[in-house]
């Protein structure tokens, strides 16, 4: 356990850093969030008048919807940075070493949720400078980043269980692409639930994606903390199959090489 | 040197890939502390299958070995605490800088984090790298690269260093460099060091012993120099001309090079079996319009060989004398010249890597 925790440390130290030497990743992965909030929040703006839709304004809707979108989608990469360990020869290097396997998986899905964090504090900021309000005030924010963390730490962990089987850049891609919007559209991340066809309506319940909007919006309203509360462990539960499946995915990597 | 246990001993190493490419079928051998040991073959024969093994990042699907006094397949984690591993891709972090690719291998290595910033300052040193230590590695050259890969293999002051075609796509001055920098190794630290190469040059001048692989088995194992003298004689060379029946034709003149060099072709496997029972003649064989012969005695057998050319009536254009080189040694345990990569072979090497690669998806 004590190897777990250090190794995960000195590991979550490297990706930091990586991370810090090349911000412009940060910013490029901002660009999106930025033009959904001005351009989408603009052009659907008229949205919320339609009668059963039960919101106020849309930019208010919108905002914890790309919050939560681009934690789904950033997450989603991380197991870009798994096959170029792979390729570099990074990932043999250590394998022959004593270190503990769990903590090379654990230190890039801390890694993936601090950087949704920090992405969301610009997205929400941004937000809130188009209009939108966090009436749920500090808790609401800060439950907001926890609950994109949570879903973009499971997400991290499904990508790089993924990288770990496939080795491939391409595959991620196109796994990432084939299952990226679905699992937007398949939410309330731009339209509300009531105004929803009934089998999409149905499969949102199923979507990890949908339960942190749910609750992102709720809590950014200062609503339904019993629910915000469910979703939070659910997306919990979501964190720790997804890691498992990972780590089974380790495995199959150990033996296959 | 008996009485110390030995770094490495494996026996009868098999491993089969899912695709079904047999890498390795009954691969056994022993280095000894403070001895540098080759493996030797081309891609493909089994070597870096071998080393992934012995650093227990494959299991193989028989045999046994044993690294450093631990099991590879019983107690993975021994071995990894005593083991160096240099791999054929660098595997060194590009982001960060070669201090922090130290301190972070140091700390996975178990080193007490007392002692991590003394012996990162040191090996740096000792590779010379101290004035680029605290530069990002992508900005490195490939020589610095692989001296930074050298000295994390070194961080856990390990008893057994595997180093997986250390020189593959360097440059002949910075291969020199390297060369240097594992004989100083080896004079300094007692430790045991496997290197897998397909260049014959290295494997003659850093090993101490070597084996040569071929389709994932051993075919010959011993010091460069007893694997040479176990081949007697000396290599005797000739290169022959037209036959100088009837016309005035003499060598092979660029003009109708085509039938001159399938006629020479055939001159020289008859010449080569005009030579064969010649006194002092061990072995003769054709190569294109060369002749090539082991004898005794190079220098006696010399005059005799191309007087016995002429008078067949073949022209002798040159000749070359030569001691046993390990490209013999391959040739007569083979049965084929060493598929020659020169020392200047980076794309090769890149080629070399991505097939190996290839073979376990």
């Amino acid at each position: 356990m004590k190897a777990f925790v250090n190794d995960t440390r000195h590991l979550l130290l490297r990706h930091l850093r990586t991370t810090l030497r090349l911000p412009i990743w940060i910013a490029v992965t901002l660009i999106q969030p930025v033009i959904w909030l001005t351009i989408y929040g603009q052009l659907f703006r008229r949205v919320v008048e339609i009668p059963g839709f039960g919101a106020g304004s849309y930019i208010q809707f919108l905002t914890p919807g790309v919050v939560i979108m681009t934690a789904l989608f950033g997450s989603a990469w991380s197991g870009m940075g798994i096959i170029e360990d792979l390729t570099d020869g990074v990932m043999d290097r250590m394998l022959a070493t004593p270190v503990n396997r769990a903590a090379l998986i654990s230190a890039r899905v801390l890694h993936a949720a601090l950087t949704v964090a920090v992405q969301s504090v610009i997205i929400l900021a941004f937000g809130m400078a188009l209009g939108a309000r966090v009436a749920g005030g500090v808790p609401g924010f800060l439950v907001i980043l926890l609950l994109g963390s949570l879903l973009g730490a499971g997400m991290s962990a499904l990508s790089n269980g993924l990288a770990l089987v496939t080795r491939r850049e391409e595959t991620l891609i196109a796994v990432i692409n084939f299952f990226g919007l679905p699992l937007t559209f398949l939410s309330t991340a731009f339209m509300a639930s009531d105004l929803m066809p009934g089998w999409i309506r149905a499969l949102s319940r199923a979507n990890p994606v949908n339960w942190a909007v749910i609750a992102s919006r709720d809590a950014m309203l200062g609503q339904a903390w019993g629910g915000v509360a469910k979703a939070a462990l659910m997306l919990a539960g979501f964190v720790l199959v997804s890691v498992w499946i990972s780590t089974q995915a380790f495995r199959a990597y150990r033996t296959a090489t | 040197m008996p009485t110390l246990p030995e770094a490495i001993v494996c026996s009868d190493l098999e491993k089969t890939y899912k695709n079904g490419v047999k890498a390795l079928s009954g691969v056994s051998f022993a280095v000894r502390p403070g001895e540098i040991f080759g493996l030797l073959g081309p891609n493909g024969a089994g070597k870096s299958t071998t080393v992934r093994i012995l650093a227990t990042l494959t299991r193989p699907d028989g045999g046994k070995a044993s690294v450093a006094g631990c099991d590879v397949i019983a107690d993975p984690a021994g071995v990894r605490l005593r083991i160096g591993f240099v791999a054929q891709a660098s595997g060194v972090d590009k982001w960060a800088t070669g201090r922090e690719n130290l301190v972070l291998q140091a700390h996975l290595m178990r080193v007490p984090p007392a002692d991590v910033p003394a012996r990162v300052k040191t090996l740096l040193e000792w590779v010379n790298l101290s004035e680029a230590a605290d530069r990002i590695v992508k900005t490195y050259s490939g020589g610095m690269k692989r001296r930074l890969d050298l000295a994390m293999g070194l961080v856990n002051e390990p008893a057994v260093l595997f180093l997986d075609e250390p020189t593959t796509g360097l440059d002949p001055e910075t291969r020199a460099a390297l060369w240097r920098d594992l004989r100083r190794l080896r004079r300094e630290r007692n430790l045991a060091v496997l290197l897998t190469t397909h260049y014959l040059e290295e494997a003659d001048h850093l090993c101490d012993r070597l084996a040569i692989v071929d389709h994932g088995r051993i075919v010959v194992e011993g010091t460069p120099s007893e694997l040479k003298a176990r081949i007697s004689g000396d290599t005797v060379a000739l290169d022959i001309g037209m036959e100088k029946s009837g016309g005035q034709e003499h060598g092979p003149e660029k003009t109708g090079a085509r039938t001159g060099t399938d006629a020479s072709r055939e001159n020289a496997e008859r010449m080569a079996g005009l030579l064969r029972p010649l006194d002092g003649v061990l072995e003769a064989s054709a190569e294109g319009n060369r002749i090539i012969a082991r004898v005794r005695h190079g220098a006696t057998a010399m005059p005799a060989l191309i007087t016995a050319v002429e008078r067949a009536g073949v022209t002798v254009l040159s000749s070359t004398m030569s001691r046993p080189s390990l490209d013999d040694v391959y040739l007569h345990h083979t049965g084929r010249r060493f598929q020659g990569e020169g020392p200047a072979g980076s794309s090769d090497g890149v080629a070399a890597s991505g097939k190996v690669k290839g073979e376990k998806p």
